[in-house]
């Protein structure tokens, strides 16, 4: 009983991981209609900078946060604005191949530069200190601050979108470009900042992600699944939506793993299939795609 | 008198010089040697990946970027069938294909739950799915994959020269056959639709196109073709893994990148894009991943700058047409170009 307790609780906590690259995903979406192909490798890319902050600084991964984050965000913006920018309008096809380019490039570019080995982010400590919740039951202090740092990351957008100008401006472009437009909206500069946004989001899911496991420049394909998987379950354009579908995911994960190692992704995508043929909308759905 | 005609001056010319490469690529096998019979059987696979592709994206706007699903599951299903229940290879290609093509139907009906570009994604986690179910099969390897054993290969034919252009003629054939059925289909009834689909869907359906439903059609078909092409390359390969089985960059990437450069949503565009490839490919496959990373770069720099592709380009500014596709009103006897 306890076992299995402890099973979904550690797949709760990844399901705050998969969740944060859920958020920047949906967030893109919402705003531009444009769905990333390169999302993963971007988280991957999250990860080489950490590396590289953290092998020339000297600091540790959780601090290099505060200059990775920027990076991201600040190439987040530039490729918006000199790239996919141009790709938006009503046919689906540019943006979804140029966004297959960028992801062969960023992959094919990091194999160039960091060559196909495993690294991880060596964070100390930390990464072995643990706290007891129940008799026989404890977690790391890692996931758990994984799993808050998530909870803070979709409150803290919650709070933009229906808080600030800019969430405004976010959701006013979202609904009717052209008359967002007329109203004095500089579309393009939007755009970039929701692009810069969701890249900082993911510069915090790549740090946590390269903390937490070995990571490669091929696995980015898979991150962009994850997150894919948990923002249909958790319903388009739900950012609370897209949490719960994240945890559903890791839990899924978690008990797979626990019945044979083969089946841990597997069982995540079968639980996926099986909500998309019962609840096409996903659980907690708020725009029709 | 008006009247609708497909065939233009082009067209005719396009169609006396494929017959000429046709009859020149049937009989390679007696002047070219077995390196390049190799690539040209290759390459005749990948000319049918992209046209199936090109029909899928380019034309029903069904987006995948998970067909590698259907050329593993191809790839599997030849297997399984030769060395579990004792099948002919070259037997085995078809009912790979048919087995995929009703496997497709409820894979089709889950997948449309999704639209545009979400539906790309979903595509990609069903072939990731199909990946780790082959990677489970352990009468087939696992997830180390299998050889088709020597006494099957053997079995085939005498001797290798005669599997080399069993196979070859075989992969030329299924090229053939669905170049053949893509011209029939653009030019039926459901082709009127397609085009009308691929220039404005909900034009289309105002008109009383049924969408959903000729999608439906173009999805079980490619996975069809697909799946067939998929038995054959690994036919060639004699060995198969899950992963060069599913892998997305073999099957997919290459396959947009070769669409996207020939020119999509035009028939002639994967044939003119494979030529382009493989003269990179054989160029440039030294550089290893950089090659990749150029490959990239062309792929977004052709999409945002010449959308149509390079054939696109010629062929709008020239008004060619390599197939008798576009329909042309005529009202006298001259046919009129410009206007489709």
């Amino acid at each position: 009983m306890i076992h299995w307790l402890n099973v979904i609780l550690q797949g709760i906590l990844v399901g705050g991981l998969y969740a944060m690259f859920a958020a920047g995903l949906s967030l893109i979406f919402g705003v531009m209609r444009l769905v990333n192909i390169a999302h993963g490798d971007l988280i991957v890319l999250a990860a080489y900078v950490a590396l590289v902050v953290t092998n020339s600084l000297g600091i540790d991964p959780l601090t290099s946060l505060f200059l990775v984050v920027p990076i991201m965000a600040a190439i987040g913006y530039v490729l918006q604005r000199g790239l996919l920018n141009f790709t938006l309008g009503d046919d689906l096809l540019p943006p979804l191949l140029v966004t297959f380019g960028v992801s062969i490039i960023i992959q094919n570019g990091l194999l160039e530069l960091f060559t196909a080995d495993s690294r991880k982010l060596q964070a100390g400590q930390i990464e072995i200190e643990t706290v007891q919740m129940l008799q026989g039951l404890w977690v790391g202090y890692l996931p758990l601050i994984q799993f808050f740092v998530a909870i803070a990351v979709i409150a803290g957008l919650q709070i933009l979108f229906y808080r600030t100008a800019l969430g405004r401006a976010f959701r006013a472009t979202s609904d009717d470009q052209p008359v967002a437009q007329l109203m004095g909206i500089d579309t393009r500069h939007v755009f970039a900042m929701a692009m810069a946004l969701s890249l900082a989001v993911v510069a915090i899911a790549g740090v946590f992600l390269a903390v937490r496991a070995n990571f490669d420049p091929a696995i980015g394909p898979a991150r962009l699944i994850f997150g894919f998987e948990a923002v249909i379950m958790g319903g388009l354009g739900s950012l609370w939506g897209t949490l719960a579908g994240g945890i559903i995911l890791g839990v899924a994960q978690a008990i797979g793993a626990e019945l044979d190692p083969g089946w841990q992704v597997l069982a995540g995508h079968v639980v996926f299939l099986a909500i998309l043929a019962v609840r096409p909308q996903g659980l907690f759905p708020k725009v029709s795609g | 008198m008006t009247r609708v005609e497909h065939a233009t001056r082009s067209s005719r010319i396009g169609l006396a010089l494929i017959a000429v490469g046709l009859i020149a690529l049937m009989l390679a096998p007696y002047w070219s040697d077995r390196a390049t019979l190799r690539l040209l059987a290759e390459m005749s696979t990948y000319v049918t990946l992209a046209s199936l592709w090109n029909l899928l994206a380019g034309y029903a706007g069904l987006v995948s970027v998970g067909q590698q699903a259907y050329v593993g599951l191809g790839g599997y299903l030849l297997f399984w069938l030769a060395i579990i229940l004792g099948v002919h290879p070259i037997a085995a290609v078809p009912i790979a294909g048919v087995v995929s093509a009703l496997l497709s139907v409820p894979v089709a009906t889950l997948m449309f739950r999704l639209r545009g570009a979400y539906f790309a994604i979903g595509t990609w986690v069903m072939a990731e799915v199909f990946r780790l179910i082959a990677s489970q099969l352990s009468t087939l390897g696992g997830g180390s994959g299998i050889s088709l054993p020597a006494a099957i290969v053997i079995a085939m034919a005498p001797s290798r020269q005669a599997r080399d252009f069993e196979i070859y003629w075989l992969a030329l054939g299924i090229t053939v056959i669905t170049l053949v059925a893509i011209v029939a289909l653009l030019r039926s009834r459901h082709g009127l639709a397609l085009t009308a689909i691929r220039d404005n869907e909900v034009a289309a359906q105002s008109n009383g196109v049924d969408v959903r439903m000729v999608k439906f059609l173009v999805y079980v078909l490619t996975a069809f073709g697909t799946a067939m092409t998929g038995a054959v390359i690994f036919l060639m390969k004699l060995r198969i893994s899950p992963d060069t089985a599913f892998s997305v960059n073999d099957w997919t990437a290459f396959v947009i990148f070769i669409t996207v450069i020939g020119g999509i949503g035009r028939i002639e565009g994967p044939i003119i894009g494979t030529v382009i490839f493989f003269a990179l490919r054989e160029t440039l496959a030294d550089l290893g991943s950089l090659y990749l990373l150029m490959m990239g770069a062309v792929a977004i720099v052709i999409m945002l700058w010449a959308p149509k592709g390079l054939w696109g380009l010629t062929a709008e500014r020239l008004g060619w047409q390599a197939l008798p596709l576009r329909r042309y009103l005529v009202t006298h006897s001259v046919p009129t170009r410009g206007a489709p």
